[in-house]
């Protein structure tokens, strides 16, 4: 066991590694020039004035070695230069912005609290919602109950979810002012302030969210269910709901952790949508926002951060396998 | 190994009071049918079946797939969806009655007064949770003990049945455990509140020939301990040869012949059962000789043939005048030896049995 986790944590390492590389070689080759965006964002963007940037940045050396810069930027603390200014960025370093000057790292700490509480307790909610509509869907298939919980699911899930989003804020914030029109606070600072102003955006992630798990839990419940074991603890005398729960979801549930470890890692890179329709400062929209002015440390960092999520929670989900199914050695 | 024996706690049940006749078999099925509504139409599963199997007997059930031989069982333990199931008759367990009883009362008798083994151990065990663990389940679900002492008592369950190092293995998963000994951990695990009646469902048929033997012996020799009543199911007429007091064949849902398993195995009377016989394969005989297997599949439960449901594959329905078979459901009637029953329009199907058909299948 201890070994497997270390050899995946060496490759997931060298995942993180080679992801970081593409980011980088991506901008490095990609069509824009950042030297010409901090030129340009004063409007007064002269070729002089545009070359010294480049000189300053130092675009012009080898993908390597800057490449190379970047790297030695995480271990130990560096100095930006733009040539008319310096700006100091404290290992690990991830940049600063091109806008604003302001360390990439410290950004992304400060705003990473509201992307993790809005994607962990909205992710749990779906999960637990969506499951538990599965399974009940599963315990009454082909019953009235059963079309009516799958077909709800079905009508939720074709509604595009920006949409979705968007007319709860407009109804619910806005319009009927059932929801306060709130702020994100940090839980540290004031944890009223933190709830009201995530309960809805949790909410709408948990009712768009939980249909795709209420069709994947059934289906996994209904194939659970037809198992030689559910019938063997059925005849043992075991009363209906230990029967579904103990050992027909107990069963079921291992496929489903599967899909939700992907997902959250993809919720915990950022919830665009819901961030942004809400106005939650967190990651999502700071590297919307980044990208709309080409702020390429932001847009790679962000891009690193998803990379190095869905590789962690990859290995969770595996590590979490051994101990969800006893028929799984992890060697 | 004695305490083994006295570990069955009387329950607080009125409902055990009310024992109608003392003298009558521990497991009494009168008239039985079960038919499943499906959107092609109502299937047959099981029509108009009686047996009784008293205290210390082995009743053999025997048939091909889809004769309605688990199901039957099955119903005796309530497993059917009661919405999708339409039973009628009567099954009664030590005096009470099952057919459209509660939940609750059901729950009581499942793997308490009844209890079941199933075909595949690899499937039929929990695949997460260790073999202690589900023996340890079903013994707590009807005795008020703490976990240790039912852990205790898988313990010795485990050894009953011939597991080494019982100890050490009731914390192993089903998965490291032999297909023999998933087998006899599942009866372990049956047999750990003492029922007074076991349901084997095929229970050596994913099991290799020794093994097979091993847990037949098991069985026998746990019968005489507990003096349970047992019924076999199975289509292996040499299961039944080793270890059924009497022999109840069915085809097509019904029950076609009855007796006691020697009279079955040397007087059969109904083509069908002579069909089974000659299946067989007869190892210390003349093993050139083919087997004959009976021509064409099971009828549909569907559409159940009329007439006799076995007319269409019958050889000898031509002995029949006026083509009765096919038009007439033949009764369940005496046959020629004692508690034989058969159903079959033949006019003297012993007679038949010993002059055409003993010398071919033997």
């Amino acid at each position: 066991m201890f070994g497997y986790i270390v050899r995946r944590l060496i490759a997931a390492f060298l995942v993180v590694v080679i992801t970081s590389m593409i980011v980088f070689a991506l901008f490095f080759y990609g069509p824009s020039n950042p030297a010409a965006v901090i030129c340009n964002q004063n409007g007064r963007c002269t070729d002089a004035r545009q070359t010294l940037l480049e000189d300053a940045l130092g675009l012009n050396d080898s993908v390597v070695s800057q490449y190379g810069i970047f790297v030695k930027g995480l271990f130990v603390d560096r100095t930006i230069s733009t040539g008319s200014a310096d700006f100091p960025c404290d290992a690990p370093c991830l940049g600063v912005s091109f806008r604003t000057g302001q360390e990439v790292t410290a950004q992304l700490v400060d705003k990473y609290p509201a992307t993790f509480s809005l994607a962990i307790v909205g992710g749990t909610l779906y999960l637990v919602l969506g499951v538990v509509i599965g399974v009940f869907a599963a315990k009454w298939r082909g019953t009235a109950g059963d079309r009516l919980l799958v077909g709800g699911s079905l009508i939720i899930s074709s509604i595009p979810y920006y949409i979705f989003a968007l007319l709860a804020w407009l109804l619910l914030i806005t319009e009927w002012k059932i929801f306060p029109q709130s702020v994100y606070t940090p839980i540290t600072e004031d944890p009223g302030a933190w709830f009201s102003a995530l309960l809805l955006p949790w909410l709408v992630l948990m009712v768009a969210q939980s249909p795709q798990y209420a069709r994947f839990g059934r289906g996994s419940m209904v194939e659970t269910l037809s198992e030689d074991y559910i019938r063997t603890a059925a005849a043992k005398g075991l009363p209906r709901n230990r029967v579904l729960f103990k050992h027909g979801l107990r069963a079921a549930i291992v496929p489903i952790v599967t899909i939700f470890g992907l997902d959250i890692a993809a919720l915990l890179g950022g919830t665009v949508f819901t961030e942004y329709i809400f106005g939650i400062d967190g990651i999502g929209k700071w590297g919307l926002d980044a990208i709309r002015v080409l702020d390429f440390p932001i847009i790679s960092a962000t891009v690193l951060v998803s990379a190095v999520l869905v590789v962690l929670a990859n290995l969770v989900v595996d590590i979490l396998y051994s101990f969800l199914d006893p028929r799984v050695r992890l060697a | 190994m004695t305490e083994v024996l006295e570990g069955r706690q009387p329950q607080g049940d009125p409902a055990d009071a009310t024992q109608a006749d003392p003298s009558e078999p521990f497991l009494v099925v009168d008239d039985l049918s079960v038919h499943f509504p499906t959107h092609d139409g109502l299937v047959h599963a099981v029509s108009n079946l009686s047996y009784s199997v008293g205290l210390g007997e082995t009743l053999g059930i025997v048939g091909e797939s889809g004769s309605g031989k688990s199901v039957s069982s099955m119903a005796v333990l309530g497993l059917h969806n009661v919405k999708r199931t339409r039973m009628t008759g009567s099954i009664r367990v030590g005096g009470k009655e099952i057919v459209g009883a509660s939940d609750s009362t059901m729950r009581k008798i499942r793997g308490n007064d009844v209890a079941m083994i199933f075909q595949d151990p690899l499937t039929a065990l929990h695949p997460f949770y260790t073999i202690g663990k589900q023996i340890t389940e079903a013994y707590r679900l009807h005795n008020k003990v703490d976990k240790k002492t039912a852990k205790r008592r898988a313990v010795e369950m485990l050894e009953l049945v011939g597991i080494p190092q019982p100890d050490r293995r009731v914390d192993e998963y089903p998965h490291q455990f032999s297909g023999g000994m998933r087998q006899r951990a599942m009866i372990a695990m049956s047999l750990v509140n003492n029922p007074k009646l076991l349901i084997a469902d095929e229970p050596t048929t994913a099991l290799d020939v020794t093994v097979q033997a091993q847990i037949l012996d098991l069985m026998q020799d746990l019968q005489k301990e507990f003096g349970s009543a047992v019924i076999m199911i199975t289509h292996d007429l040499g299961v039944i040869a080793e270890i059924a007091d009497e022999v109840l064949v069915m085809y097509a849902g019904r029950c076609v012949e009855k007796g006691t398993c020697k009279e079955i195995l040397t007087h059969p009377e109904m083509p069908y059962t002579w069909g089974l016989l000659g299946s067989v394969a007869d190892v210390s005989g003349d093993t050139s000789k083919p087997l004959i297997p009976i021509p064409g599949t099971p009828p549909s439960l569907l559409n159940p043939p009329t007439g006799c449901s076995f007319h269409p594959r019958c050889t000898h329905k031509d002995k029949v005048p006026d083509g009765r078979c096919a038009t007439e459901l033949p009764a369940l009637r005496a046959g020629r030896y004692a508690l034989h029953q058969t159903r079959c329009h033949l006019p003297d199907p012993d007679a038949i049995y010993e002059t055409e058909v003993k010398e071919k299948i033997r």
